[in-house]
């Protein structure tokens, strides 16, 4: 990482160290090539915008379940009950007649934040298997609430009538996606702005001490409960809001947006760039969402095939994903 | 009154079989995750393999039915060992992330490999003629197959309990599951016991899937689809438990039968709920150790 | 209370707990000074990690009462203990595997100066922490290892890392469980160096079996066989107390 890097680079660890690791934090030029990208994809590639803003949401999602996963080390196979639950919060404003978008948005993150405060007050009090099974019984049964509620969710059919009015009265959703890309990326930048800052703040780093050894955090008086309760919610909140934005940009919500598979392939779109990195949703989303989108011609079960397939190379060979490649050739 | 006793009746007798077929699939999960503690969300794989083995063999072969049950559980049993030596073995002991995303793969595998083999269409059942139809238990009638699952899956458990109990084999499992390290330093060779383990727990899941087709769909997005339902029964009962997970199907079977018919709006959703609570009273099940 | 007298800065009352018919801890009292250098030894299976536990608040006694600094902590939970002033190291040891040695320091002070919970800052502004961090890894010669993975040092650095940790939380307590357990027989000196030159103001409680390093570091020595407390005193009578002999030797006389 970048403190290596300027360590091998010849400063003296023993006069620069504290000052090598008080800088972590500042920005590094770097981080300014995600967005730089994004802005001469809106310039470079004008048809694909609408795939464009789905790959900017899903960002953000990946980055929401790269706090609870990559920096807290809660495993979790239910995150998509916070996205679903953002989704169908504004799906179901914009149905109902309240197309407001931005003011839907707010709602979708805060009622996901609630079930994930909720939920996380049941869940994080366990570890291991058990934890892991909770996430997946509270998605499921909020899965099989918004299949019952048909009446207000559409059911299996997903919700219908949803309409969404123009931001601030002026940016209308068109056709080519415009407006939806350009909300999409500041959305996810405010989203990553505040991530960034959990992340370099005491608060994120005690959130490693509790990945890396939960037993030792306790022995330092860290109240481990409460920090975990926080990023969970925190990180629901912000799955939320890219639920919400999936909604409002589709101008649909169906049950896959609760579902495992949803959920599992957040996971999978995180390890392709690397957990706990901040950046590895930057890096997997992308190329899974491409990837998906040219292989959209074959049969989708295939595609499951090689996903899986995926998976477990992963697992086998490179962990880490690409992050922990490039450190290791950096080597 | 006489209705809601007969409905009573119903729900019991059909929970049961549910509960029957749910036991003998998810046992396998609770040794082996107790065991070796190693997180294996494919599990439900194995049952499913099982399932179209059963399937296949009766509906296209026309083998008898007790051939194509034993046909399900050699087959799901060899091939659990493959996958156990060449997949499993190297995660025992690490990162639970890399179990949960190699099993996950798994699944998704299978999804696509079911899909590819035996299409997309759920595999009808069809129960040999001997056990189809009526039997009549006093003044009521009970589909007969259902009955003979009760049955034989009542008498595979009591096999199974037997046999844990009474055999150097059964011994061995339980102290292994109890206390791994005591296990190996007593001269238990603890990596074939888990291999014989994670077999026979595979090959039972198969028998149960095979056996329970008509209760549990067979198609290709079984492992998926029924997950939360075998990770229930082994959270609930409490992992490493061989009877844990036997009281916890049987209340997950008549609850969510029950349900079901009672308030068909709710569905699942209060089992889902219930298991949240149980687990909530009890994080480690019901029968797990502290 | 005692007027003038300065409370102990740890002290357990009638201490039980028992697991069914095992008896781990049977009416323990304990006494331990401030400034102490008191070292807890027995052979295999004398409670001395229940102990341990029960004192950080891992276990939960039966009966009895723990106190720090004149306080009880009975019923207090392990965080908050360590808020009144025990830390501890771990036998294997416990550190943040993937986080730089000046990480793990760092963690542990900004839990003390109550700045860990902090979301808005980044941790880099709270530049006393971090040179308080470093300050310690220097005391222990360990500041050639600042920025490396803890995972990649030598088991030995881990161990004396173990310590800084439990340093940086400022105790009053300091409770060191086989400080050199794992550390390579050339690198125990280094262990029992650091040991040596801790600040004389906290109370240091080790319990080992190494009894070179227990003659070496400790003033006073406690016993402990199935639970109970056999002797207790200077490191001089506890060599020559026949009982001690009794229980680690058997009956066998040793010329």
């Amino acid at each position: 990482m970048a403190t290596e890097g300027l360590v091998r680079a010849g400063l003296r660890p023993e006069s620069g160290a504290v000052a090598v690791f008080a800088r972590r934090h500042r920005f590094h030029p770097l981080e300014a090539l995600p967005w730089a990208a994004a802005i001469a994809a809106f310039a470079l590639f004008p048809s694909y915008l609408p795939l464009g803003a789905q790959i900017l949401a899903t960002i953000l999602f990946a980055l929401s379940a790269d706090l609870v996963l990559g920096y807290a080390g809660i495993v979790t196979l239910g995150h998509a009950a916070f996205f679903g639950t953002g989704a169908y919060t504004a799906g179901i404003l914009a149905a109902h007649g309240w197309g407001e978008p931005i003011s839907g948005l707010i709602a979708a993150a805060l009622a996901a934040a609630l079930v994930g405060l909720i939920s996380g007050l049941v869940v994080l009090r366990t570890t291991g298997l058990t934890l892991l099974m909770q996430t997946l019984v509270v998605a499921t049964l909020l899965h099989e609430a918004a299949n019952k509620a048909s009446a207000l969710t559409g059911g299996d059919d997903g919700l219908q009538g949803m309409v969404v009015w123009p931001i601030f009265g002026l940016f209308r959703f068109d056709l080519f996606g415009r407006t939806a890309y350009v909300y999409c990326l500041v959305v996810l930048f405010l989203g990553w702005w505040t991530a960034r800052q959990i992340a370099h703040s005491p608060f994120g780093r005690s959130l490693t001490g509790i990945r890396e050894n939960v037993l030792r955090m306790h022995a330092i008086g860290a109240p481990v409960m409460r920090r975990r309760l926080v990023i969970y919610t925190f990180a629901a909140g912000l799955a939320g809001t890219a639920g919400a934005l999936v909604a409002q940009t589709t101008q649909f919500v169906g049950l896959g947006f609760l579902g495992l598979e949803r959920s599992g392939t957040v996971l999978i779109m995180l390890i392709i760039g690397g957990v706990g990195r901040l950046y590895g949703a930057f890096i997997g989303v992308p190329l899974y969402m491409i990837a998906q989108d040219r292989f959209s011609t074959i049969e989708p079960v295939y595609w499951y095939f090689w996903i899986g397939l995926l998976m477990v190379l992963v697992v086998v060979i490179a962990r880490g994903g690409i992050f922990a490649l490039i450190d290791r050739l950096r080597r | 009154m006489a209705d809601a006793l007969s409905a009573a009746i119903s729900i019991g007798f059909h929970g049961l079989a549910f509960a029957m077929v749910l036991y003998l699939i998810s046992v396998g999960l609770s040794v082996t995750m107790g065991m070796m503690g190693f997180v294996n969300l494919a599990h439900g794989v194995f049952a499913m393999l099982g399932g179209y083995v059963v399937t296949s063999l009766m509906g296209r072969h026309g083998v008898p039915f007790a051939a194509a049950l034993a046909g399900a559980a050699l087959v799901t049993a060899f091939g659990s060992v493959v996958v156990e030596r060449l997949l499993y073995r190297p995660l025992y002991g690490g990162d639970d992330l890399d179990q949960v995303l190699l099993t996950m793969g798994l699944v998704f595998m299978s999804v696509a490999a079911a899909t590819y083999l035996w299409g997309p269409m759920e595999q009808p059942m069809r129960p040999p003629r001997w056990l189809s139809g009526e039997i009549a238990i006093g003044p009521r009638g009970f589909p007969a197959y259902r009955s003979f699952l009760i049955l034989s899956g009542a008498a595979l458990v009591m096999v199974l309990w037997l046999g844990l109990e009474r055999t150097r084999f059964g011994l061995k499992i339980r102290a292994a599951v109890d206390n791994l390290r005591m296990a190996q330093s007593v001269g238990i060779n603890t990596s074939r016991l888990f291999t014989l383990t994670f077999a026979l727990g595979s090959g039972l899941a198969g028998l149960g899937g095979g056996l329970g087709a008509d209760l549990l769909a067979i198609n290709p997005n079984f492992a998926l689809d029924n997950l939360v339902y075998f990770l229930i029964v082994v959270a609930v009962g409490g992992l490493g438990s061989i009877r844990g997970p036997f009281v916890a199907a049987l209340l997950i079977g008549i609850a969510d039968t029950g349900f079901k018919y009672l308030l068909p709006e709710l569905g699942a959703f209060v089992i889902y709920a219930l298991t949240m609570v149980i687990l909530l009273w009890r994080p480690r099940g019901l029968f797990g150790r502290a | 209370m005692n007027e003038g007298v300065a409370p102990l800065a740890l002290e357990t009352r009638a201490l039980r707990k028992s697991f069914g018919a095992l008896t781990v801890a049977d009416a323990i009292d304990f006494r331990l000074e401030r400034g102490a250098r008191h070292a807890l030894i027995g052979p295999n299976g004398a409670g001395k990690t229940s102990f341990v536990n029960l004192v950080t608040g891992a276990l939960r006694p039966d009966s009895g009462e723990i106190l720090i600094d004149g306080s009880a902590v009975t019923e207090l939970a392990q965080s908050v203990r360590v808020k009144r002033g025990l830390a501890r190291t771990f036998q294997v040891t416990a550190l943040f595997r993937r986080l730089s040695a000046l990480e793990n320091v760092t963690l542990a002070i900004a839990e003390r100066e109550g700045v860990a919970g902090d979301l808005a800052r980044p941790a880099g502004r709270h530049r006393r922490v971090i040179e308080e961090a470093f300050a310690l890894l220097e005391g222990l010669d360990l500041a050639d290892d600042a920025l490396r993975p803890v995972n990649m040092l030598a088991y030995g650095r881990q161990r004396l890392i173990e310590i800084a940790v439990a340093l940086g939380l400022g105790p009053k307590v300091l409770l060191l469980d086989e400080p050199a357990a794992g550390v390579p027989s050339r690198e125990t000196g280094l262990v029992a160096g650091v040991v040596e030159r801790l600040p004389p103001d906290i109370a240091v409680l080790i319990i080992d079996h190494d009894m070179d390093l227990v003659f070496r570091l400790a003033r006073r020595i406690t016993v402990m066989v199935e639970g109970r407390i056999l002797v207790e005193g200077p490191p001089e009578a506890i060599a020559t107390d026949p009982e001690v002999r009794r229980v680690y030797l058997g009956e066998r006389r040793r010329r």
